[in-house]
């Protein structure tokens, strides 16, 4: 049983990998994007000549490139096989939904190492003197997966919203994540944000990501030190990602009920 | 045992042949499934009773009735046609047998499993083709194929061997397996839906409308196909089509539907002879679809009655 799961979650693993080679072209220029952009903001803090602020920059814009690719592809799991017209096919297989989640959460974590790598190159080319003498490997290493685990339960919240909206369910999905990118604190510490916001950003698991791999990368502060940031995350991951599959099953059944997993379109 | 879309390593390797050979090819293990071997051997494949199914399209609008309480029954190894204008409920009937639309009222079982309380195990046993061939298009067939095939279990060697059997006996050669589905006609895409579906070896294969725009000679290909799966795969097929000629030609039983509603049920002969007896018309199905629709194919201009807005 475990094992028929395992190899159907793989499926969604190869075909997103296979659909990843079709579409290189579009994923080469995603790439390019998304390097020049981290690239554009880091020379905010050479301008300033900052070092801390340079290193500040590189981090959010790495990470959150990370974050925002593992969510493109979890939250787009629904909305790419809508726009495919294979929706009602992938529903119809023998599947759990929790199979079919796992593979794209496998996949997307995959990709968006591989992804946030290639960016890290290009910044090590453009900065070869960057010091990072005090970095804390494991402290980072844990904030990425502690991260990458918290995200993984909105990103699912994220996904449903192309089930219970056909064609505005995807647009819901990109305001999500461009939310999540202004008060997340990508870019400035959070306190420089609105009170409203503010309050915002404590219920966003990027802010704590995103500050741990920070102080892990910069300060090296040791993981252990770093509880402040570790519940929240933790908190979010045991409570969300759970949440996220009983809220993905109740919004297919209702997509059932209502005829919204017909092809549209 | 011969047969497609095995799913252990201990069944002989199967060959294009047997795909050419229906008479000989003994019908494969899965298309009875041991769950749904029948202790009553007039376990139908598929049980219909009572199925209602309404929509609601817009917040403050009344629900529109797209099934009117439905019943049918197939048959193992029957092919069951349903009949009727555009709008009339075929495809949310398939739907709904699918797994795909939920029940507001009445019970659907197939090889004796509810579709509700045995979703997994009903979804092992059926597989569908719609009218639209629905793929990655970017992605070839056979990786669309081997998308299916691990979906149901099927050990990937296999299923690619099998893969390439269907798709040479249904005319697609095997250069052309791994090219992009979107550098293929829509008759070629067709071929590679029904490919998909008959992969994974379905006891109950739903064909919504498998043949509409294929061309002349497409449309005899798959429909050949569609008789030598019957034959050969001891599969029970529900098909909706608008052609008359196929329905004809393809099914034991046929169900004309109007308004979510049956409205004559029969077999083919016996509805042509209905038409003939009780309204004094020429015996055919044409008369058939008129009679009981209450209008002509050319009025057929209404799509399913299933919300189609975008939110």
């Amino acid at each position: 049983m475990l094992t028929h799961e395992l190899k159907a979650s793989y499926a969604f693993v190869e075909r997103n990998f296979n659909l990843s080679r079709r579409y290189w072209g579009w994923e080469l220029a995603f790439l390019v994007y998304s390097a020049a952009g981290a690239l554009s903001i880091s020379f905010i803090g050479v301008q300033l000549g900052d070092a801390r602020l340079l290193l500040t920059l590189m981090v959010g814009a790495i990470f959150w490139n990370y974050l925002s690719v593992v969510f493109s592809w979890i939250a787009e799991t629904i909305s790419v096989e809508r726009w495919e017209g294979t929706l009602e096919y992938t529903m119809m297989a023998p599947v759990h939904r929790s199979t079919h989640l796992l593979g794209s959460v496998a996949y997307a974590m995959v990709f968006g190492l591989v992804h946030t790598t290639a960016i890290l190159l290009a910044m090590i080319v453009f900065f070869p003197d960057l010091a990072l003498t005090s970095a804390n490997p494991l402290t980072v290493v844990s904030f990425f997966i502690l991260g990458s685990f918290s995200f993984v339960g909105i990103a699912m919240l994220a996904a449903i919203l192309p089930l219970l909206y056909v064609e505005r369910g995807a647009q819901m999905t990109f305001v999500l994540q461009s939310v999540l990118l202004l008060v997340s604190g990508v870019y400035y510490p959070i306190e420089v944000l609105p009170g409203w916001m503010q309050v915002l950003s404590h219920l966003s698991p990027a802010t704590y990501a995103i500050d741990g791999v920070r102080r892990g990368l910069i300060d090296g502060v040791p993981v252990t030190e770093l509880t402040g940031d570790i519940w929240p995350l933790l908190v979010m991951g045991v409570v969300l990602i759970p949440f996220g599959l009983w809220a993905f099953g109740r919004a297919e059944r209702y997509a059932k009920q209502t005829g919204k997993l017909k092809r549209v379109g | 045992m011969a047969r497609i879309g095995r799913t252990t390593d201990e069944d002989p390797p199967v060959t294009a042949t047997l795909l050419r050979k229906p008479k000989t090819f003994v019908p494969d293990r899965l298309a009875v499934p041991a769950e749904a071997q029948p202790l009553d051997a007039a376990l139908p494949a598929l049980l219909v009773e009572g199925v209602t199914k309404r929509f609601t399209v817009g917040r403050k609008k009344k629900p529109v009735l797209a099934i009117d309480n439905v019943s049918l029954r197939l048959e193992r190894g029957g092919v069951f046609g349903i009949l009727g204008a555009n709008g009339s409920g075929k495809s949310t009937l398939i739907r709904l047998v699918s797994g795909l639309l939920t029940l507001d009222e009445g019970r659907v079982e197939v090889f004796g499993h509810d579709i509700a309380r045995d979703e997994m195990t009903v979804k092992r046993l059926i597989n569908r083709v719609s009218v639209d061939a629905a793929f990655f298009k970017k992605l070839s067939p056979m990786e669309n194929l081997l998308f299916a095939a691990r979906l149901y279990g099927l050990d990937p060697g296999t299923a690619r061997e099998d893969a390439y059997a269907i798709l040479e006996r249904l005319g697609i050669a095997k250069k052309r397996v791994d090219r992009p589905v979107e550098q293929m006609s829509r008759g070629m895409q067709q071929k590679v839906a029904i490919a998909r579906a008959l992969l994974t070896s379905p006891a109950l294969l739903l064909l919504d409308e498998p043949t509409t725009g294929l061309d002349p000679r497409s449309k005899l290909e798959v429909q050949a196909f569609i008789e030598e799966v019957r034959l050969t795969h001891d599969a029970s097929i529900v098909l909706t089509t608008h052609d008359l000629d196929e329905a004809d030609r393809l099914c034991d039983r046929i169900s004309v539907l109007n308004d979510g509603r049956v409205v004559a049920e029969d077999s083919p002969n016996g509805l042509k002879r209905l038409v003939a007896e009780r309204h004094g018309q020429e015996p055919t199905l044409h008369n058939v679809f008129m009679t009981y629709t209450g209008r002509s194919l050319d009025e057929d201009v209404e799509e399913d009655a299933e919300p189609d807005d975008n939110d």
